[in-house]
Formats: C-alpha cells, sequence, structure tokens
C-alpha cells in the first residue's frame, strides 16, 4: 500500500480528489450548490455549530457507537475481529451522522424546508427524525421499487411526518430519487435544502458527508487504543454503495501505511452478470449527479440499471473520494454478491446475535475475500441494522430452513 | 476575443448567417431525436423549416435529463427505447445533407458526448452540418480550459445558459465564452415551466441592459402567443420546447404536432 503523508484528505477548492469529483450541473443549480460551496466550510468550523452537533450526537444518536470484540467470530475465523456498531446509532444506521451535521447546516443557512433522497429508506428515515426534532417540513424521494420492498421504512418516516414522493422515472429506485430531488431544488431553489445522503453529488456534497461521516473512524481510533493499545487496525472492512458508511469508517486511516482499507461493492447476481451494481470493478469514468467517477453505464455513456438484493447499495455510481481512493491503491472494492452477502447475515446472526442491514452483511462477507495473518485487527463497520430486511431475510430462512437458496427470491422483495 | 475573429472561424456556419441577417423576433423548437419515432428526425426537421422556425434545437436523449421535466425525460426515454444514439442521429443528419437547411444546434448532457469523445463528436457534428452545441452541465470553467478549443477548431458554436440566479459576474463569464447567442432560461424551473408558469421580463430586460456581446434568446416555459410576445420584447428570440414535445406526445404525429404548435404560438 502505498505510504501517503498523514495529512487530513480534501478535495481540491473545484472539488476534485485527483481527476474525480467536481460539479457537473445545470447552470439551473449552480446558485444553489454555489451557495452551499461558499458557507459550508466557516459554518462548520463555528464553536456554536460543532458544540451543538456534538451534544446531539451524543445525546440524541447515542454515540460514541461500541466498538464490540466479535468472540466468536473472532475464533471462526481466525481474526480478532471488532465491528463499529453503527447499527445501534438512532434510526437504525449511520445516516444519522450525517443528517444531523446537514441539518444544523441547513438552519444556520436560514432554509426552511429539506429535500432528501433514500434508497433503503434508512437516510429517508434519519431525515425525517431530524426535521420531526428540528421542526422542519420534510419531503423525501424514494424509488417506487424502493419503497415497495422496504415498506416498513416508508410507513416510518410517514409517521415522523414526512411526506414520501414515490418515484417512477427510470430505474425507479435511489439513482431516479436522486434525480427528482435534484429537479424539485431546481424549482424550489429559495428556502429548500437538498440533504443528500451519501458521499455522492456535486462538490461540496461528497466533502460535507465524508467529513461528517469521518466521527466513525475518529471514534474507532480512541477505541481501538484502549482495547489494542493501538490506533491504527490492520484492515477496515466497510460496504459501499454511494459510499458514505466507508468513507467515514476509512477516513482517519487512509494512507497511514499499516491498515488495509477494503469496501464491498454490491455485485447483485454477480459481477459479471447484467444484474450488478458493482460500480469500481465493472464502471468506467463518467458523470453521474454532478460528479466525475466511476459508474455503470453503456457504451453510450447512459446509465444502465443495476441490481443488488440490497436497496441501499443499488446505485451505479460510487462517491468521487472511493473512486479516487481504488486507483491510487489507497484502498481497494471487491464486488459481493447477494447470495454471499445473505449468507454473512445468517452467519453473523448466528454466531454473535445481531441482524446486520443487508447493506452492513456486504461487509461482512469480505471476511471470506480479504487475506489477513491469524490473529490481525479487523474492524468491520457495522452500518445498519436489519430489521428493515426481515421481509427479505424471512423468504431466504424459509429456503433455508427446508435446504435450499430459493435464486429468485430478490425479486419478492 | 475580438469579435471579427469569431466571424473568420464561424465563416460558413449557418447559425452565423442567420444570425447576422436576423437579430430579432428569432423562433427556435427544441425536439428530442429519435422521438415518436427513431427515424423522425429528418421529418421533423423538415416539417420546422417549412413551418417557418429559424433555428431548432436537437436533443441528445440521455438516461437521467437533470434539468429536465417529465415531459422531455419522457420523450428521451422513448427515444433511447427506439434505438437513438449519437452515432446514429449523426448517420441520420448525413443522410439529410442538402435536403434540410435549416440551422441545427445539438444539446444534450455532457457524459454521453465524453464516452463520445469531444474530438470526434465535434468533429461528426461539423461534417453532419450541426452549427453549435449546448452541455447545460459543462462548466464554463472546464470548458474554457479543456474544451473550448476543440469546439472552436471545428466552427462549431458553443451556447452558455444563464438564469436568474445567476451573478452579473457569471454572465459575463457566460457572454465571453458563448459564440452566437446567450440562452436565457426565464425562469429557475426544470423545462416544462415552474410552478407560476410566469416567465422573469425583469431578468430578460437586466440582461438587455448589461451590454452583452452576444445577443440573449429566451426559453424555458415559452408555450403560447402571450409567452413568444415576451421573449420577443426582452431578447432576440424564443425557444420552444416543452409544449412541442407535448403535442408530439398527444398526437404521436409530427405534421399534426407542428401544424398545432405553430398555429398556438401565431394562429
Amino acid at each position: 500500500m502505498t505510504k501517503k503523508e498523514k495529512t487530513e484528505i480534501n478535495p481540491d477548492n473545484r472539488g476534485f480528489y485527483g481527476q474525480y469529483g467536481g460539479s457537473y450541473i445545470p447552470e439551473l443549480l449552480w446558485a444553489n450548490v454555489e451557495e452551499l460551496r461558499t458557507r459550508y466550510s466557516p459554518i462548520m468550523s463555528e464553536k456554536s455549530y460543532t458544540d451543538e452537533l456534538d451534544r446531539l450526537l451524543r445525546d440524541y444518536a447515542g454515540r460514541p457507537t461500541p466498538l464490540y470484540h466479535a468472540a466468536n467470530l473472532s475464533r471462526k475465523t481466525g481474526a480478532k475481529i471488532y465491528l463499529k456498531r453503527e447499527d445501534l446509532c438512532h434510526t437504525g444506521s449511520h445516516k444519522l451522522n450525517n443528517v444531523l451535521g446537514q441539518a444544523l447546516l441547513a438552519v444556520k443557512m436560514g432554509k426552511k424546508q429539506i429535500i432528501a433522497e433514500t434508497g433503503a429508506g434508512q437516510h429517508g428515515v434519519a431525515t425525517a427524525t431530524v426535521c420531526a426534532l428540528m421542526n422542519l417540513p420534510c419531503t423525501i424521494f424514494m424509488g417506487e421499487k424502493d419503497t415497495l420492498r422496504q415498506k416498513l421504512n416508508v410507513t416510518r418516516m410517514e409517521m415522523l411526518g414526512a411526506t414520501v414522493v414515490p418515484v417512477s422515472s427510470g430505474s425507479k429506485t435511489l439513482k431516479d430519487a436522486t434525480n427528482e430531488a435534484i429537479r424539485h431544488w431546481i424549482n424550489n431553489p429559495d428556502d429548500t435544502y437538498y440533504l443528500i445522503g451519501s458521499t455522492i453529488g456535486p462538490h461540496p456534497y461528497p466533502d460535507i458527508v465524508t467529513k461528517l461521516q469521518s466521527v466513525i473512524s475518529r471514534e474507532t481510533i480512541t477505541q481501538l487504543r484502549e482495547k489494542e493499545g493501538r490506533d491504527e487496525p490492520d484492515h477496515v472492512l466497510a460496504c459501499v454503495g454511494g459510499g458514505s458508511n466507508a468513507a467515514g469508517a476509512f477516513f482517519g486511516f487512509i494512507g497511514n501505511g499499516i491498515t488495509r482499507l477494503t469496501g464491498a461493492e454490491a455485485a447483485g447476481e454477480g459481477a459479471d452478470s447484467k444484474k450488478t451494481a458493482a460500480s469500481i470493478n465493472k464502471g468506467s469514468m463518467g458523470i453521474i449527479h454532478g460528479s466525475k467517477t466511476m459508474l455503470l453505464q453503456n457504451k453510450d455513456g447512459q446509465v444502465t440499471e443495476t441490481h443488488s438484493i440490497s436497496a441501499g447499495l443499488d446505485y451505479p455510481g460510487i462517491g468521487p473520494l472511493h473512486a479516487w481512493l481504488s486507483k491510487e491503491g489507497l484502498a481497494q472494492y471487491l464486488p459481493v454478491s447477494d447470495e454471499e452477502a445473505i449468507e454473512a447475515a445468517f452467519d453473523l446472526t448466528e454466531t454473535e446475535g445481531i441482524i446486520p442491514a443487508l447493506e452492513s452483511a456486504h461487509a461482512v462477507a469480505l471476511l471470506d475475500k480479504i487475506d489477513f495473518k491469524p490473529g490481525a485487527v479487523i474492524v468491520i463497520c457495522l452500518s445498519g441494522r436489519g430489521d428493515k430486511d426481515m421481509e427479505t431475510y424471512s423468504n431466504y430462512f424459509e429456503g433455508r430452513s427446508r435446504g435450499i437458496l430459493p435464486a429468485d427470491n430478490h425479486q419478492a422483495t | 476575443m475580438e469579435k471579427s475573429e469569431k466571424m473568420d472561424e464561424y465563416r460558413g456556419n449557418p447559425l452565423m448567417q442567420l444570425l447576422q441577417t436576423k437579430r430579432e423576433k428569432l423562433i427556435s423548437v427544441f425536439f428530442t431525436a429519435g422521438f415518436p419515432e427513431l427515424e423522425s428526425t429528418g421529418e421533423v426537421l423538415s416539417l420546422l423549416e417549412k413551418y417557418g422556425a429559424d433555428f431548432v434545437e436537437i436533443g441528445i436523449p440521455y438516461s437521467d435529463p437533470l434539468a429536465d421535466g417529465p415531459v422531455i425525460q419522457q420523450t428521451s426515454q422513448t427515444a433511447l427505447a427506439n434505438g437513438m444514439s449519437i452515432d446514429t442521429l449523426f448517420n441520420q443528419l448525413d443522410s439529410l445533407h442538402g435536403k434540410v437547411n435549416i440551422p441545427m444546434i445539438l444539446m444534450g448532457y455532457l457524459n454521453p458526448v465524453l464516452q463520445y469523445g469531444v474530438e470526434k463528436f465535434c468533429a461528426r457534428a461539423a461534417s453532419a452540418g450541426v452549427s453549435g452545441v449546448i452541455l447545460p452541465d459543462l462548466p464554463p470553467d472546464e470548458y474554457k480550459e479543456t474544451y473550448g478549443e476543440i469546439f472552436r477548431k471545428h466552427g462549431l458554436h458553443f451556447i452558455f445558459l444563464v438564469t436568474p440566479t445567476t451573478p452579473p459576474e457569471r454572465i459575463y463569464l457566460a457572454d465571453s465564452l458563448s459564440t452566437a447567442f446567450i440562452y436565457a432560461v426565464g425562469s429557475s424551473s426544470i423545462t416544462g415551466g415552474g410552478k407560476s408558469g410566469i416567465y422573469s421580463t425583469d431578468f430578460l430586460q437586466r440582461l438587455k441592459e448589461m451590454k452583452l456581446s452576444n445577443m440573449h434568446i429566451a426559453g424555458f416555459g415559452i408555450k403560447d402567443r402571450e409567452s413568444v410576445r415576451l421573449a420577443w420584447e426582452y431578447s432576440s428570440g424564443a425557444i420552444i420546447g416543452t409544449a412541442f414535445m407535448k403535442k408530439l406526445i398527444e398526437s404521436g404525429d409530427p405534421q399534426k404536432a407542428t401544424g398545432q404548435l405553430m398555429n398556438d404560438l401565431f394562429g
């Protein structure tokens, strides 16, 4: 692994990590994005902002989340495995870290309402939650297909007072929900804050979300020092859709020369099949949602439909930070199939009594894919809990108890 | 860049020739290539020429058209399903050489053009008789540093959009980089009109007073006699897109749709 000087990773002043990132947006969006670009850094370094965010992360979100030594899983694999329990965050995933930070930013910017996109519904739920807390009107755009496969989260968002808008354009998933949120923002520029849920979109969003999620690795360092007497694990594993939990889990370890960073991309039915969402492994460089990055597209530059059993990873692009880390050899990204993720979810449930989100199960599945020395210290970012996925799991569970794995189960999810 | 230099590079460019002789009351119509049928391009072009449009914008369909409302999303999706691509479009335009004389601008999103290759795109566009290009998601800085030279070399105009929220210094930047004209988006909304549907004549008036080196032509939300009148009063012309595509979706017949549009605008 390349040894880099240990400085904080920042995009350049135009929002590029190497050749990835930037801000490729229609002029109609420019003023909105420019306002955010000029204001986010000063606001986010104000003491009143950081104090309030720290308080909310501690008292409302329940941070720091535990760094749990998974002894059973460790015995089984021969490594020393720690789970960074983002699933124990309020609302059930790491998404709240980012939402709290951006909602505070929105209020400081004088914005009166919040819009957001969501895939699995985790970001939508986190956004609806914080909007309830801060008394902000909230509209969530969600692919129609995702509203069906993550019904429970739709109900949660509605109970929290959000308006959920099902998006029926394109592939009816996260990518289209993002398009629709951006269009809504163009039409309502004055008082609306677009609260992006991942390290995607035009500059400065990837930087904002990365910085807000970096609390994950910051805590990991402190906790690891306490438990292991060292700051650097040998490995950090995380799943990657847009890449927010991975960005946060990797951030403090990038280029330290010790920690090997590995992201799990959703391979769907296999990275070589057409039903995949493995942007780095199977994609090429292009532009999606205002950012130059790796994405799944056809030879004509049309964004292709993706597939993953996990709605949160069912996204054709990836945050520009990850495209750059991969290109620079600072992190590796491996494909994990639907079936491997399901197996890992059942393994973790049986060995540790933790039902992970389908997204996070992809990270757990990396244990079978990476090379590690016996006793290596491995941190897995357990980004979310599995409640929302019980319907999918129960379909497989019935199959398992009959000794078969139904190949087409995801269609029913 | 000096005006005279511009003239040299764009000599023989049909749009340049048009704008040198006609500087007001221009009418331009946008349509999505490959809609309603893959082979509709030639028919639609001939009809628009026949019915008196001054120039056209041919939309290159894209899977994720961020700045477009439901109507152009729908025509784009159908066009892609029909098999439209940049190559197919250029082949169609090649075969129309000499049969259609209306100046043509291509309008699309950056990603398909990047994947095609900007140099190859410009070369083929120029040889197909295209006059200019609009790529709303190509940032002015990057155009200036990386791509401007390629477009100029091939004698292709490049047109930037400005909106009521674009600050003055950025309008001057767009003006300095645009050739032919500036596309004035009259309302802060995606194509097909915002909530009010009312055109920001204040903004167009402001552009007039800025004494820009390019004329500005108004687009987005123009759909009837009144909006054309306002666009003509406060700018050099009117660009109609969604209103035409709506008619084409409804009738499925380019002849009928074009007739109805022109009747709505001028009848």
